[in-house]
């Protein structure tokens, strides 16, 4: 073997060993594949799209709107106030995109849960979400979360599932959709206007 | 159970249907061993009126706002353990140490307690004082919403353990709020809101170093408490930066990266030589992610020099729209003298820049 071929050699085992390294660093990065499956199966059994993915009328009736599941409410759809409710024992209304709320609390608009890092989940860590459930507001620190988020039945969901959840949603397709923030009843507020 | 917890029980339901309007308030055992009676906190007689002599008051320099209440602190630290003050601004406190906190609207209301239980263990609690002021009685662990009348329809809540969690957790490397070196300087702010009046024998940073109760305290912070002095310092500035620092600087900081939002408001302090510190840029002139409604998109600023208008802390800190205001908790009216000092901070000290760079 010439001097050159051995230069060549050594450069290709240089090569195929900085690959290997980082095929192994991206895999311990990546959560693992039961993980994932894990959090999909919860977000398809726990409701998460009923809110968080648009409703819209296909050739069979209602359907998901898939291709920008968990986005949330389209920025693009302004809501009209919300008309009033009859006498009786009604408490809220909803949009037909399923998306937007309307009850005692004000307004409420279905976040962005994909993982675009200005209009949803991109930035946050896990500890962030963690955090969420376990207070029933945002960041643990923000607002709180409002109805009709079933936050309470979130809370009873053990950790492991809770981390399957937030592993999944940071693996979706990210979607830019800035999601309005919610409206306050109109109560009017104590202190300086 | 034992009779004892049977004959809680009653008194417990009492309290909850006197204090409270609301049909909400789930009358449940408060979880753990926490006393009944504030009394058995170790703080004083029933009815707060005579405090025990080791139980020592305090006073911050800066106070967070409460609606308006009236506060009284004291604090227990066991004798012969001290804090570890090697952190200016982010003490730890020895297992033992006991706070308390008293809320007043005109009459005694609630009063907080503190209490760390073992190394980064701390046990949260509330009472809520009765008609007669001569005893306060532990709230279940969910607290008491809209316990008490304190403007025209607005009632005062007194918080859950959840709610106490989310503002004193997440600080640094323990949990106390409003007592650390700068908040305990003898050098009073006068243009402080809602200071309070000093009362003699209330512990003061100095007190601390002179008594030796602080470990690894530097030796040139001993020779002085630190006090706010920017480049910005005008008196008024001063006073907007304190109140900033107590009063959002529990979330905004680097502890907390996104409840944070990337907007530092706690001063920090210089474990070497005191000086404090405020990560200005974070906030002055840096645009909000938070839109001020009625404002163009891109118009609306974190702090604007010169247009309080367009600052939306200015707008978070006026508004009471309950997912809008600042702080998210702990407040239902907004501080109207603070409001006036920060506006007018931006307005006058700030210098003007034009209304669209």
């Amino acid at each position: 073997m010439g001097k050159l071929d051995k230069h060549y050699t050594a450069l290709a085992i240089w090569l195929l060993s900085l690959a290997a390294i980082t095929m192994l660093v991206r895999a311990a990065d990546k959560p693992d594949a039961k993980l994932l499956q894990r959090g999909e199966y919860l977000a398809n059994i726990s409701g998460c799209h009923d809110c968080h993915t648009v409703l819209k009328m296909g050739p069979n009736g209602p359907e998901r709107e898939m291709t920008s599941k968990l986005s949330g409410h389209p920025q693009a759809l302004m809501m009209p106030a919300a008309p009033t409710l009859p006498q009786g024992p009604w408490m809220g209304i909803f949009s037909a995109t399923m998306t937007a709320w309307a009850g005692p609390w004000g307004v409420s608009f279905s976040r962005n849960l994909t993982p675009d890092k200005e209009t949803g989940l991109g930035e946050w860590s896990e500890e962030d979400f963690l955090n969420t459930i376990a207070t029933g507001r945002r960041l643990g620190k923000g607002r709180p979360i409002l109805p009709p988020m079933p936050i309470e039945a979130l809370q009873k969901s053990s950790l492991e599932d809770r981390r399957a959840l937030f592993a999944y949603l940071q693996s979706i397709p990210a979607i830019k959709n800035l999601v309005p923030e919610p409206l306050a009843p109109d109560t009017p507020a104590p202190g300086i206007k | 159970m034992t009779l004892r917890r049977i004959g809680n029980l009653p008194i417990l339901a009492g309290f909850c249907l006197l204090l409270t309007a609301d049909p909400g308030v789930i009358i449940s055992p408060p979880a753990g061993t926490l006393p009944l009676h504030l009394a058995e906190t170790g703080l004083g007689d029933a009815a707060a009126v005579n405090i025990f002599s080791a139980n020592r008051s305090y006073s911050p320099l800066y106070p967070l706002w409460s609606d308006g209440a009236a506060k009284r602190r004291w604090i227990y630290l066991p004798p012969g353990q001290d804090i570890d003050a090697r952190q200016a601004d982010d003490w730890i406190f020895p297992v033992g140490t006991k706070l308390w906190k008293e809320f007043s609207f005109g009459k005694k209301v609630e009063t907080r307690y503190l209490e760390k239980v073992a190394r980064g263990e701390w046990r949260f609690a509330a009472y809520a004082w009765n008609a007669g002021e001569n005893d306060a009685i532990l709230v279940p662990e969910r607290g008491a919403p809209n316990c008490y009348p304190i403007a025209e329809g607005v009632r005062h809540d007194i918080p859950g353990v959840a709610d106490c969690k989310t503002c004193h957790e997440g600080q640094g490397r323990d949990i106390v709020l409003g007592f650390n070196a700068l908040q305990l300087s003898p050098e009073r702010d006068p243009e402080a809101p809602n200071a309070e009046a000093w009362a003699s024998g209330m512990i003061t940073f100095t007190s601390l170093v002179e008594q030796k109760r602080l470990d690894h305290l530097n030796k040139n912070l001993a020779r002085r408490a630190p006090a706010i002095a920017t480049a910005l310092a005008t008196a008024r500035a001063r006073a907007s930066l304190g109140y900033l620092s107590a009063n959002c600087g529990g979330c905004h900081n680097p502890n907390n990266p996104q409840a944070s939002a990337g907007m530092y408001l706690k001063a920090e302090i210089d474990s070497r030589n005191g000086a404090v510190r405020m990560a200005l840029s974070t906030f002055i002139g840096s645009k909000s992610k938070f839109q001020i409604p009625g404002l163009a998109t891109g118009q609306s600023y974190r702090v604007l020099p010169g247009h309080s208008s367009q600052s939306a802390i200015v707008y978070r800190m006026e508004s009471r729209n309950p997912y809008r205001q600042m702080p998210p908790l702990g407040t239902k009216i907004a501080d109207r003298k603070a409001v006036e000092l920060i506006r007018s901070w931006i307005d006058n000290d700030l210098g003007a820049t034009p209304a669209t760079p």
